[in-house]
């Protein structure tokens, strides 16, 4: 095919995108807009149509869910042991690696496929470097769908992200059709590409679907720990990436009373590096749950391939931190010399987070860290130290202040090293507000309706008040 | 009866150029701009042929797929990598802690 033919397949397909997603979707999002800004959330969830007990019976139909709350005691033990009297949480977490696939995401994929085969679409598809790629894969296989997995894995050398190889070799375990593709944002084009070509059905992570599949988690640990201790964990972490699963999290607890629940999310830090650069591409050492996309999809959670994002953390967050690549190296090592659990680093970043604010917490409060992931050959401390090493980062010890994204992971001396960074969710939010002046082409608030500033307010989990003071400093 | 030698069909990987530099997105950091934009997909090879050829491919969910071999029985590469004595070092220093504090 000559430049030109291909140049105008480009333009043609992205021309088309709306028209390829809405059928690949089942979801008629035009349904739920009111107006130029202001669209129906509790609507677009509701529209599943699954209440809580039905999701919950579709996943233990697909060997998902109620996976173990496991007590970290020896790790509580060291985290007290830095902590003033008093103080020092339990930390608990979810072994979310026990569901089909590893990881939590089968909560997600799980209802996924079911809808894909209940409105009868030939296949799925889903664009995923992450462990969501096996998780649409596994649900596949055992739903006698057929599953392309497209995953974005190799730099201009072919040289493959371990973790990324990782998770495509396991998509084609589960019977996958997998395209590894180079580093870019035409990751999209190739999708809406095989969209059409296939007529497969859409597994966005992005999806009502998706998302409502994640209540099933943050509804257990709501269960479990009142059944444990009496009352709602304190608090719970959840590994922050594109929103789904703090969004999800949250609004599980809330169905289980647990509407005092502090819920923070947590990302690797990554700042500095660019996600769309070749040579960045292999200068990380995680390829999810990191600030490169927690913080963009803060801000403008609709960067999706669907036209409303479901997942919506800014709606849901209490706080949100940033850990760095060492120190969750770190703590994965010890989750596995201290408490006998070897489980994948990148799931651990919570509970790297949850280590630091267990001892900023009363010693008779309860932490959850709400996942943990599959390890193996690829995805593993080793295999991805190693990998940064040979492209040229340094591994050393010492404290926080020595990491640098890209250049220098600093596995931390002391225990005291673990640290994290607070991101101050109020600059997100007028990130996210500027952001939406913008797009509306207005200079200020003044030119809002009521319902405009009303629904602002819920997106940012402001009082109408608060999102107008707000709203105020991002004039423009 | 006898079986068969061999597989039937080779499992195989193949490269195709989705989009040339210069039909590249604008907005691309200039490293990445300057290569072109690349997929490599794996299935069973339909027919003989030599790495560099053009062929096709029969996915594992049985689609068809056209693209330049580039090898034949491809290896999972990826493995634990090398010892990190630096995480090992950490969890023996964590591990003689917690003994310490046990023993308190």
């Amino acid at each position: 095919m000559k430049a030109q033919e291909v140049e105008n397949k480009y333009q043609a397909v992205m021309a088309r995108q709306a028209e390829i997603l809405s059928r690949a979707s089942g979801v008629d999002y035009d349904r739920f807009r009111k107006g130029r800004l202001v669209f129906d959330y509790q609507a677009l969830m509701d529209s599943t149509g699954y209440s809580l007990e039905q999701i919950a019976d579709i996943q233990g139909r697909c060997k998902v869910g109620h996976t173990p709350l496991l007590e970290l005691k020896n790790l509580t033990r060291l985290a007290r042991n830095l902590a003033p009297s008093g103080l020092g949480a339990r930390i608990f977490v979810k072994d979310e690696a026990c569901n089909a696939s590893g990881s939590f995401k089968a909560r997600r994929a799980s209802l996924s496929v079911w809808e894909s085969k209940r409105l009868g679409y030939p296949g799925v598809i889903a664009a995923t470097s992450g462990n969501y790629g096996a998780a649409v894969a596994a649900m596949a296989a055992m739903q006698g769908q057929r599953c392309l997995i497209l995953q974005e894995v190799y730099d201009s050398r072919g040289l493959g992200q371990p973790e990324i190889v990782e998770k495509g070799r396991a998509c084609e375990a589960y019977g996958a059709e997998v395209w590894q593709t180079t580093v870019g944002p035409e990751l999209f084009y190739t999708h809406l590409v095989l969209l059409e070509e296939t007529g497969f059905y859409n597994a966005s992570l992005y999806t009502p679907f998706s998302v409502a599949g994640i209540q099933t988690l943050g509804h257990e640990i709501g269960t479990e720990v009142k059944e444990i201790t009496g009352r709602p964990p304190a608090v719970v972490v959840a590994t922050h990436s594109g929103g789904g699963n703090s969004t999800g999290t949250a609004m599980g607890l809330g169905a289980a009373g647990c509407e005092s629940t502090q819920v923070i999310g947590a990302s690797v830090d990554l700042r500095g590096l660019n996600m769309a650069s070749d040579r960045d591409f292999n200068r990380k050492s995680f390829t999810t749950g990191h600030t490169g996309f927690g913080v963009p999809f803060l801000t403008n959670p609709d960067r999706t391939e669907v036209p409303y994002n479901a997942a919506r953390a800014l709606r849901f967050l209490d706080r949100y931190v940033s850990v760095d690549q060492g120190a969750v190296f770190y703590i994965t090592q010890l989750l596995a010399e201290l408490e006998g659990l070897e489980r994948g680093p990148a799931g651990n970043t919570s509970l790297t987070a949850a280590f630091k604010l267990a001892q900023e917490m009363p010693e008779d409060e309860v932490i959850v860290v709400q996942e943990t992931e599959y390890t193996g050959a690829g995805k593993h401390p080793t295999a991805q130290l190693s990998f940064a090493r040979e492209n040229g980062v340094k591994v050393v010890r010492g404290p926080s202040g020595l990491n640098v994204p890209g250049e220098v992971i600093a596995i931390p001396e002391k225990l005291s090293d673990v640290v994290y960074e607070e991101i101050d969710l109020q600059r997100i939010r007028a990130s996210y507000l500027r952001g939406q002046l913008s797009r509306l082409g207005i200079e200020d608030e003044m030119e809002l309706t009521h319902d405009e500033v009303t629904y602002l307010a819920a997106e940012t989990r402001l009082s109408t008040e608060e999102c107008l003071r707000l709203l105020v400093t991002c004039r423009t | 009866m006898a079986y068969a030698e061999g597989p039937r069909r080779r499992w195989a990987q193949i490269g195709l150029v989705v989009l040339e530099p210069e039909e590249r997105t604008a907005r691309l950091p200039d490293d990445t701009k300057k290569v072109p934009y690349y997929v490599r997909v794996r299935g069973f090879l339909e027919g003989e042929a030599n790495v560099g050829d053009t062929v096709t491919i029969e996915t594992l969910i049985g689609r068809r797929v056209q693209g330049e071999l580039l090898r034949i029985g491809p290896a999972y590469g990826h493995s634990f990598g090398q010892p990190i004595e630096e995480l090992m070092q950490a969890g023996f220093e964590a591990r003689s802690l917690l003994r310490s504090l046990e023993e308190d």
